[in-house]
C-alpha cells in the first residue's frame, strides 16, 4: 500500500506543483523516488512530528497540498493538537499519512502499533479518514481525495501485492463497498485486516454454509452512513473486525449508527480489547493473539450465531 | 481612525484599556507588553495587508492570549469596525481572548502556546517554494519557549535558512504563575537562538523607531532566519500593572481604568 501510495503521489506531483511531501525522518527505501524526482518539494523535517504538521499548516494556507508522512502513531498522536488547531480548525488541505495500520510494525512492539489513530482523529469535525483495505483501493482512494478541500488522514499498511477479493479497487468518500453478499450475517471491516475477513467469510461459506455479507468501510470519515444503515437494516447480526482498540474505531462507528437510527441489529465488535503485555511478534502472530486472524473471526461468527440461536 | 506614527502605539494602548474595561476581562498586561511590537508590524513593517492578497506578509500571533492588541491594530487599519471591536469577549463574538481565522485579518488561530513558530516556518517555506517575496512575522514570548515544539521549529528554520522568517520574542520576563527566571530560566536566550543558526537581534521592545530600523536592516533574501529578542515590560505604561504577576489574569475596575488611561499619556510622544 505504501509503495502504491508513493508511486501514485509521484504521478500527482508530476501534474500538480502544489503537492509537497514532508516526512518525519521515515520512509527509507520508500520515499526516495519522490525525493529524487521532486527535490524542491521534498523535506525530511527530522524527527519532529509536531513541527511537521505546523509546517504543513503554513504551507497549506498558502495554497500548497502538503503530505506529512510517518508511522501512524507518530503521525496522529504526537501532533494531535497541531492537527486540531491547524488543518482542522483552518479547514486546510493537509494530508497526514500514517503507516502501519494496527499491528503491521509487528516486532517493533506497542509504541509502533496504530491502535488509537482512528478513534482519536474521528473526534475531529471535517477531517476525512481513509483506511484502505488493499493497494488497489489505496490508489483509487488517493486519486479521489488528494486535492479535496478537507484535511485527510490516510491509514496505510505495507502490503503492495495482496488484493481484497471482490473489491477491485473501488472507493468513494462517504460510501462503503460490498465485496461479498450473504444473508446470515453482516461483517464490516477496514484496512489490511480485511483480507483475513475475506478468508474467514470464504471458510464459513465453504465449511458451514454460513453466508456473510462483507462490507469494506474505507471511508471512515465522512462515514458512509446511508450504506451502513441500509446494510444494518437487512441483517439481524453484525460483526465489525478491525486492528484498532475496541473503543473509537469502526466498531464504535457502527454502534453509533445503530443507536442513532434506532436499529435492532445485534453487533459484536471484534477488535483489540487488551494491552500487549509487553509481547510483540509478527503481525500475523498479533492478529492470532488478539483473535483477529481468520480462525479468530470464524469462531467469533460461530459464537455470535450460537448466541442468536441461528 | 488612522493615527500618525507617533500616536499609533498610544491608540493601541488606549483601545486595549477601553476594551478590557468594557468587557471586564484580563490578559491586559500581556497585551500592553506587545502594544509597541504590534504597532511596529501593523503601522510600519507589513507591506501588503489586504487579507485577500495571497502575497501579503503573514503574521502569526503565537502568544495568542494577547490578541486584543492585534484586534486594536486591525481596527486602526480598517479591518475591524468599531462596533465589531466592541463585541470583544461578548457572546457569539468573533473576537475572543484568542484569535481565530474566521475573523478577517487573522491569518492563523493561536492560543495553544508553542504552535505558531512551526506554522510561521511553514508559511515562510511556502513563500520560498512559490517564489514569493512575502515575509512572515511570528510574535512569540519568552515563556512560550518552554514548549519543546518551539525548538523543533527553531531547528528547522535555522537548518533551511528561512531568511523570510522573523520571530519577535516578547521578553516580558513573566508568565501566568511566576517570573520566567523562577519558573524555567530561559536565559541566555540570545545564545540559544544563535546556537541554532539564527540571526539574533536584541532590541528594546518599546522603542518602535529602533525596532523599525532593525527590521529594515534584515536580509530577507538569503541567510538565516531572524529573531528579535524584544525586552518589554509586562503591563507597560500602567504603574500598578508593570511586572506584577496578577495582571496576567485580573480585569480592571473603573478607578484603575481611569488611572491607567492617565498614566499611558506619559508614553505619548
Amino acid at each position: 500500500m505504501r509503495g502504491t501510495f508513493i508511486k501514485t503521489l509521484c504521478e500527482l506531483a508530476e501534474r500538480d506543483k502544489r503537492v509537497v511531501l514532508l516526512t518525519g525522518d521515515l520512509g527509507f527505501t520508500v520515499l526516495e523516488q519522490f525525493r529524487d524526482r521532486f527535490p524542491t518539494r521534498f523535506y525530511n523535517v527530522g524527527v519532529a512530528e509536531q513541527n511537521m504538521v505546523g509546517l504543513a499548516t503554513g504551507l497549506a494556507e498558502a495554497g500548497l497540498i502538503p503530505f506529512c508522512y510517518s508511522i501512524g502513531t507518530f503521525a496522529s498522536l504526537r501532533p494531535f493538537e497541531f492537527i486540531r488547531n491547524g488543518p482542522v480548525l483552518h479547514h486546510l488541505p493537509v494530508r497526514i499519512v500514517g503507516l502501519g495500520a494496527g499491528f503491521e510494525y509487528g516486532t517493533a512492539g506497542i509504541t509502533h502499533y496504530s491502535l488509537e489513530d482512528i478513534g482519536v482523529l474521528r473526534t475531529q469535525p471535517g477531517l476525512d479518514i481513509v483506511a484502505p483495505a488493499d493497494f488497489e483501493q489505496t490508489r483509487s482512494a488517493l486519486l479521489q481525495t488528494w486535492d479535496v478541500a478537507a484535511p485527510v488522514y490516510y491509514r496505510l499498511g505495507k502490503d503492495d501485492r495482496s488484493t481484497m477479493p471482490g473489491l477491485e479497487g473501488r472507493f468513494a468518500l462517504g460510501q462503503a463497498q460490498t465485496v461479498r453478499e450473504g444473508d446470515d450475517l453482516l461483517i464490516l471491516t477496514c484496512g489490511p485486516i480485511s483480507l483475513e475477513v475475506a478468508r474467514a467469510a470464504a471458510e464459513l461459506a465453504e465449511r458451514e454454509r454460513v453466508e456473510s455479507k462483507v462490507v469494506v468501510v474505507a471511508s471512515i470519515s465522512p462515514a458512509p452512513e446511508q450504506d451502513l444503515v441500509d446494510a444494518l437494516q437487512r441483517h439481524r447480526l453484525a460483526l465489525t473486525v478491525e486492528t484498532h482498540n475496541v473503543n473509537g474505531g469502526l466498531g464504535s462507528l457502527v454502534a453509533e449508527t445503530i443507536a442513532d437510527h434506532g436499529l435492532a441489529t445485534k453487533l459484536v465488535r471484534l477488535a483489540v480489547r487488551e494491552g500487549t503485555g509487553g509481547r510483540s511478534g509478527s503481525a500475523a502472530h498479533m492478529y492470532a493473539r488478539h483473535g483477529l486472524d481468520r480462525a479468530g473471526i470464524v469462531s467469533a461468527v460461530q459464537r455470535l450465531l450460537a448466541a442468536a440461536g441461528s | 481612525m488612522n493615527p500618525s506614527h507617533a500616536d499609533y502605539a498610544h491608540s493601541v494602548r488606549t483601545l486595549i484599556l477601553q476594551q478590557s474595561r468594557r468587557a471586564y476581562v484580563g490578559h491586559i498586561g500581556s497585551a500592553m507588553a506587545i502594544a509597541d511590537i504590534v504597532s511596529l508590524l501593523y503601522d510600519r513593517v507589513l507591506k501588503a495587508q489586504d487579507p485577500d492578497d495571497p502575497d501579503r506578509d503573514r503574521v502569526v500571533l503565537s502568544k495568542g492570549h494577547a490578541a486584543l492588541a492585534l484586534y486594536c491594530a486591525l481596527h486602526l487599519n480598517g479591518y475591524i469596525t468599531a462596533s465589531d471591536l466592541d463585541t470583544y469577549c461578548g457572546d457569539d463574538s468573533l473576537l475572543g481572548v484568542h484569535p481565530e481565522p474566521e475573523l478577517k485579518g487573522v491569518d492563523f488561530a493561536t492560543g495553544s502556546l508553542g504552535q505558531g513558530l512551526s506554522v510561521g516556518a511553514g508559511a515562510a517555506l511556502a513563500a520560498r517554494i512559490q517564489g514569493s517575496k512575502r515575509r512572515v512575522f511570528v510574535v512569540n514570548s519568552d515563556a512560550e519557549c518552554n514548549e519543546g515544539s518551539i525548538w523543533e521549529a527553531v531547528m528547522f528554520a535555522g537548518h533551511h535558512k528561512l531568511s523570510n522568517l522573523v520571530s519577535i520574542v516578547d521578553m516580558n520576563a513573566q508568565q501566568a504563575f511566576g517570573y520566567t527566571r523562577d519558573v524555567i530560566d530561559m536565559e541566555p536566550m540570545a545564545e540559544k537562538w544563535r546556537a541554532f543558526g539564527w540571526d539574533v537581534h536584541e532590541v528594546d521592545g518599546h522603542d518602535v523607531d529602533a525596532m523599525e530600523q532593525s527590521v529594515k536592516g534584515l536580509n530577507f533574501k538569503s541567510g538565516p532566519p531572524h529573531v528579535m529578542l524584544a525586552r518589554t515590560t509586562f503591563g507597560r505604561g500602567v504603574s500598578y500593572m508593570e511586572s506584577e504577576i496578577k495582571w496576567h489574569y485580573l480585569p480592571i475596575d473603573e478607578e484603575l481604568y481611569r488611572q491607567a488611561l492617565q498614566e499611558i499619556e506619559v508614553l505619548r510622544r
